[in-house]
């Protein structure tokens, strides 16, 4: 019973990582471009959802309707004036440049706030959770995390095969000349998938706030959860990386569970595993 | 006059100008210098000092991976931290810390050539990912272990009965000669043939392979020789601090400093990162005071730079001036036109 309730936190954990990397997998589906601080951004947010929280008393789940829409327009912008700017020097700018802003935004927020660490209040939903049964219990906040990583997953899937920009981002994806030959504006739709990636961003920044406490150096560890997440679910693969989370979650919990300091290591050795076995990932990649 | 058949006069080529005799003069002068230093100055100039070899031995290692290479390493905190924890076990059994340097540098090679097979197989991204993720997986084992100190640290035993001026002096000499060694090795590496498929690599890696570069042996001669610095540079770092603390000697700070010494100065070429690691140390000296401002500056103009300049302050001044000091590549001696014989 004991490893029947790891496996279940596993999932949910799974649901936050899956979170997490969704907008990193966009991100190289489209303009093949690693954020590498991705998972500084998301710490931003959670920052941001904090300051939002406290200084308008609101919910915590209403400071992600405020953040998520701001972290949409400074995607847009950051792809359009520093990614842009570096796929054009060439690709591997991109990640040096993506990896001195992760640097630059740890500090800028360490100088500002602190290395104190914060947690987002939720209230009575941090508690709150549904009892199965003796062991097994499921929070709300572990709950509405995964599930909010499930709509995510689905709404960028309808998005890129049920709308005429997705369509476009799509195009923009598979040949990049061919779509602005076409008409499609590809710096505009790169930016477009930016702002998406970054929305969910936001959002796992602010479900990383509720799950638990963050501080200024908390953001790389997010980033290779994240990318390990894409990697074993295969990348640009968005349902891939739903079930890349799950299993880096579930490797983490079931590791945890033979010994406390051993889970992330384990889930470590399961990307790697993956990485020697399949460096494309477990399940194939489509266009995006 | 009947010989008028004169070969043409074939291009000269040669590697070296007169510059890279200054350079090799200079070289030695500069070294014999700053051997003399612990005599001259204070133990705080040379502590200094220490640390800039250490960044200037880390950043060229970084640049002969990401600069000739293409290999953009995230990881290489895992070498140092092997390094470092190579030297604390061997002077837990009685070898001198100092003899354990090259003992670090190959230990950081030995396990580098197993994971070489695991990584280099990987492209771009995926390298830089999973050379990180190596990293932190070496500092979750170390951490394993509480005879190397577990999360808490260890102390460098073997240096307690040592003066501590001579101490300091000692230690600087072997900083010395490691930067000293890496940038020969990476001078001499780049004009071996090694150097020519690299280069060949570097410009076009479908080409190259088609005339026959064995591209992924070239890579790891690369990774190994890059670990093997690291290594060198983390045994430097436990003696210079006399104890190691896994989560800071497996930071991936240490990669942003060598990014960012590497981005200021330019990437891919040996002088790039010499004049990045001084910029890099003028500005932490200039904002000491400032707590992690220091890293928000330098981060931003490495940023900004590798986006406009992406071959740093060298690559501006050596095309100003068409200046190498460090002479990898070849030099074309067009030939004097000969003086047109008029026949009688």
């Amino acid at each position: 019973m004991i490893w029947a309730n790891a496996i279940v936190q596993g999932i949910l954990l799974g649901g936050l990582y899956a979170l997490f990397a969704c907008g990193l997998s966009l991100m190289f589906g489209v303009m093949r471009v690693v954020n590498l601080a991705h998972g500084d951004f998301a710490v931003l947010a959670a920052y941001l959802a904090l300051a939002i929280i406290t200084g308008l008393q609101v919910p915590v789940l209403w400071s992600a309707l405020v953040v998520a829409p701001l972290f949409a327009m400074v995607g847009y912008l950051v792809q359009r004036f520093i990614i842009q700017r570096s796929l054009d020097v060439s690709p591997l700018t991109t990640m040096l440049v993506t990896f001195g802003l992760s640097i630059v935004i740890q500090n800028a927020l360490l100088t500002a706030l602190s290395a104190n660490s914060q947690s987002l209040p939720s209230g009575s939903l941090a508690s709150a959770s549904l009892q199965v049964n003796g062991q097994m219990s499921i929070g709300y906040v572990s709950a509405i995390v995964f599930a909010t990583a499930v709509v995510v997953v689905i709404g960028l899937q309808l998005f890129l095969y049920r709308t005429g920009m997705g369509r476009q981002v799509r195009a923009a994806a598979d040949d990049q000349e061919a779509a602005s030959v076409v008409g499609v504006n590809v710096r505009h739709v790169y930016g477009v998938a930016a702002a998406l990636a970054f929305a969910t961003v936001a959002l796992a920044g602010v479900a990383f706030g509720m799950y638990s406490s963050f501080d200024p150096a908390a953001g790389p560890p997010r980033l290779i959860f994240a990318f390990e997440a894409v990697v074993i679910g295969g990348m640009g693969s968005l349902w891939g990386t739903l079930a890349g989370g799950i299993i880096l979650g579930l490797a983490q919990v079931l590791g945890a569970q033979v010994d406390a300091s051993f889970g992330v290591l384990a889930g470590h050795l399961v990307f790697l595993v993956v990485l020697a076995l399949r460096p494309s990932g477990l399940i194939p990649a489509r266009v995006t | 006059m009947t010989d008028t058949a004169v070969p043409a006069a074939l291009p000269r080529v040669t590697r070296s100008r007169r510059s890279a005799t200054w350079t090799a003069g200079l070289g030695v002068i500069v070294v014999l210098l700053l051997i003399s230093l612990p005599y001259l100055v204070h133990t705080n100039i040379t502590g200094l000092l220490v640390n800039i070899f250490i960044l200037l031995a880390l950043a060229t290692m970084w640049n002969l991976l990401a600069g000739y290479a293409g290999l953009i390493s995230v990881g290489q905190q895992a070498y140092i931290g092997v390094g470092a924890y190579v030297v604390l076990v061997l002077a837990g059994n009685g070898v001198s810390p100092f003899l354990a340097i090259p003992l670090a540098a190959l230990g950081a090679l030995l396990v580098a050539l197993p994971t070489s097979f695991l990584v280099l197989r990987l492209r771009n991204e995926y390298f830089a990912i999973a050379t990180w993720v190596v990293a932190e997986a070496f500092r979750l084992v170390v951490l394993r272990f509480p005879s190397l100190g577990g999360g808490t640290g260890a102390s460098l035993p073997g240096m307690a009965g040592m003066d501590p001026v001579f101490r300091q002096a000692l230690t600087y000499w072997a900083a010395l000669a490691v930067v000293v060694a890496t940038l020969l090795a990476a001078y001499l590496l780049l004009r071996s043939r090694l150097g020519l498929d690299l280069t060949a690599i570097r410009d076009n890696e479908i080409g190259a392979r088609s005339v026959g570069v064995r591209i992924t042996q070239a890579k790891r001669i690369v990774y190994l020789v890059a670990a093997a610095g690291a290594g060198a540079a983390g045994s430097l770092l436990i003696i210079s601090q006399l104890n190691v603390q896994a989560t800071s000697i497996f930071s991936v700070q240490w990669s942003a400093y060598m990014i960012f010494v590497a981005l200021i100065g330019g990437v891919g070429s040996i002088e790039g990162p010499i004049i990045g690691t001084v910029i890099f140390f003028l500005l932490q000296q200039w904002l000491s005071d400032r707590g992690a401002w220091y890293l928000i500056i330098v981060g931003s103009i490495a940023v900004v730079m590798a986006m406009w300049l992406p071959r740093g302050v060298w690559g501006v001044v050596s095309d100003r001036f068409d200046l190498r000091l460090f002479p990898v590549g070849y030099w074309l001696h067009a030939p004097r036109p000969n003086p047109v014989e008029t026949p009688s």
